[in-house]
């Protein structure tokens, strides 16, 4: 048998296989990454009560983009929002500002 | 930490040790930040985002959150080619305490629970030690086109570019269990990224499949995607892959692999990430009680046409060239078809190369439009017989959606 026979086989026992493709190209060289995310340091806009609460409780968690971004939602969603944040996430949002936040919320992206 | 054989492949040992160029511009900072906007049409808006190239790894991005990232690929991507570039693949993070420099050499995951011994790997032990296997499959994120649920609902409000399809390069997370001796009873399996919440004792993001699922071959721990390393934002040094379920499953940065005995019910299983429990619809009224919910699981079939686009011009009397991308969900495409008349009837397009049942699938067709404004829908016909919707779900999670999609266009 010349080599080129057992070259063929080696080659179709390589492709053999079931589910997924066995990989065919060798895998890349994995070096060390890094990164630096940006803050996302926009502020809520306003001086108020509502505005200060939002900032305060709010950003250590996410950037104000996300709640920019959002429809307009009832005052009803953005309170079940807001004990979302404090209940699950655990949001260290103190009792007596979770209204002042959602009132604040559903006066800036509320149904106009 | 585990000693494992030599790695039977020198040539492959050759590959990971070597230096390779190129990789490391992924850890550079995009340079300027451009101030470029970009309209998502969302009904009600507010619509409008800006682009952004100041993260690592990405080109220009629609920015639907700074921190934690969330950034959508424009859709024009998706017009480019097959498969969704990893520059431009979409990012979703839900705590925003994420690892900004990973070492892959130390980096390791661990699996423990009910099995026969705890084991822990860097990407170079599983590289070693296992089999690697390759699979192109779409990412898609359970919310894909929430922005576009009437009434609107809380979340990230993406347009229909929380996607993107690759070829995943890793081993098998069976290969992985077996090395562990899974213990009879096992009914789970939980996988943790390295990402954590900046807060104490908020529920960290764990997400579990069944057993048989976990095991079945195709579900794997990927180090790469179209060739190139993962970036730390798509889950760098490896990421779990779940062909044809939503990307919730897919955890990224994957740290700790835990066999359960009993059912998970954590936060992230019960009640986040719940549909209405009637698949392929996860459909039920705004506000309506007593719907059993399930977790997400199954890609439902979509379709999109990617040129010409909402708004433009074609050539009226003429065949004018359509095309875009499909992809069947848990299993194949069949067909695509387009319709001019709202669905009533359906005209076929011609599918491309066939790159697995998990991958997008481009397709293309003529038609000859008379002057006029036209409207073309699409749908996707997957190997099961099972078609788009008409009509849109809605459920309060914003997930799931995979109504036939439409272009207006005016012939001139």
């Amino acid at each position: 048998m010349r080599p080129s026979f057992y070259a063929i086989v080696i080659l179709l026992l390589l492709i053999a296989g079931t589910g997924p493709v066995r990989a065919a190209q060798p895998a890349p060289t994995l070096r060390p990454q890094n990164m630096r995310l940006p803050g996302g340091s926009a502020t809520f806009p306003g001086t108020d009560a509502g505005a200060r609460a939002t900032n305060a409780y709010c950003l250590m968690c996410h950037s104000a983009d996300m709640v920019m971004n959002q429809p307009s939602l009832t005052a009803q969603t953005w309170l079940a929002e807001v004990n979302k944040m404090k209940n699950v996430f655990k949001a260290p949002i103190p009792p007596e500002q979770v209204p002042v936040i959602a009132d604040y919320l559903a006066r800036i992206k509320g149904p106009k | 930490m585990q000693r494992y054989p030599a790695m039977p492949d020198a040539r492959a040992r050759r590959a990971f040790l070597h230096t390779a160029a190129g990789l490391g511009a992924l850890v550079l900072m995009r340079g300027g930040h451009a101030a470029q906007r970009i309209e998502l049409p969302l009904p009600g808006g507010p619509d409008g985002r800006e682009l952004t190239g100041a993260f690592a790894g990405k080109r220009q991005m629609i920015l639907q959150r700074t921190r934690p990232p969330l950034l959508e690929t424009p859709f024009s991507v998706f017009d480019e080619g097959v498969f969704t570039p990893v520059d431009r693949f979409y990012v979703r993070w839900h705590w925003a305490d994420i690892p900004t420099h990973i070492d892959p050499r130390t980096f390791k995951m661990k699996i423990s629970g009910h099995v026969e011994r705890e084991l822990e790997f860097t990407v170079f032990d599983l590289m070693q030690r296992f089999e690697h296997v390759e699979i192109a499959a779409v990412n898609q994120c359970s919310g894909n086109s929430r922005g576009f649920f009437q009434p609107r609902v809380p979340g990230g409000q993406w347009g229909n570019g929380a996607m993107g399809n690759a070829r995943w390069t890793g081993v098998r997370l069976k290969d992985v269990l077996d090395a562990a001796g899974v213990k009879a009873g096992a009914v789970q399996v939980q996988c943790e990224g390295a990402d954590r919440p900046p807060v104490a004792d908020a529920p960290n993001l764990k997400k579990s499949l069944a057993i048989d699922h976990a095991r079945d071959g195709e579900v794997m721990i990927a180090w790469a995607m179209n060739g190139q390393s993962l970036p730390l934002l798509n889950g760098f040094p490896f990421r779990l892959v779940v062909p044809g379920w939503y990307a919730t499953y897919w955890t990224k940065m994957l740290q700790h692999v835990r066999v359960l005995a009993e059912p998970d019910t954590n936060f992230w299983m019960h009640p986040a990430y719940e549909i209405p429990d009637n698949w392929p619809r996860a459909d039920m009224k705004p506000g309506e009680a007593g719907v059993k919910m399930v977790p997400i699981n199954r890609l439902v079939p979509r379709s999109f046409i990617t040129k010409p686009v909402s708004g433009a011009h074609v050539g009226a009397g003429r065949p004018q060239p359509v095309r875009g991308i499909a992809f069947g969900g848990d299993t194949g495409v069949k067909a695509v078809q387009l319709s001019l008349d709202g669905g009533k009837t359906w005209i076929d397009t011609e599918l491309g190369p066939d790159h697995g049942k998990y991958s997008f699938r481009q397709w293309r067709a003529h038609l000859t439009l008379p002057r006029g404004a036209h409207t073309i829908s699409v749908r996707c016909t997957n190997s099961d017989g099972l078609q788009q919707p008409l009509t849109s779900n809605w459920n309060p999670g914003g997930f799931m959606r995979n109504v036939v999609e439409a272009v207006t266009v005016l012939a001139v």
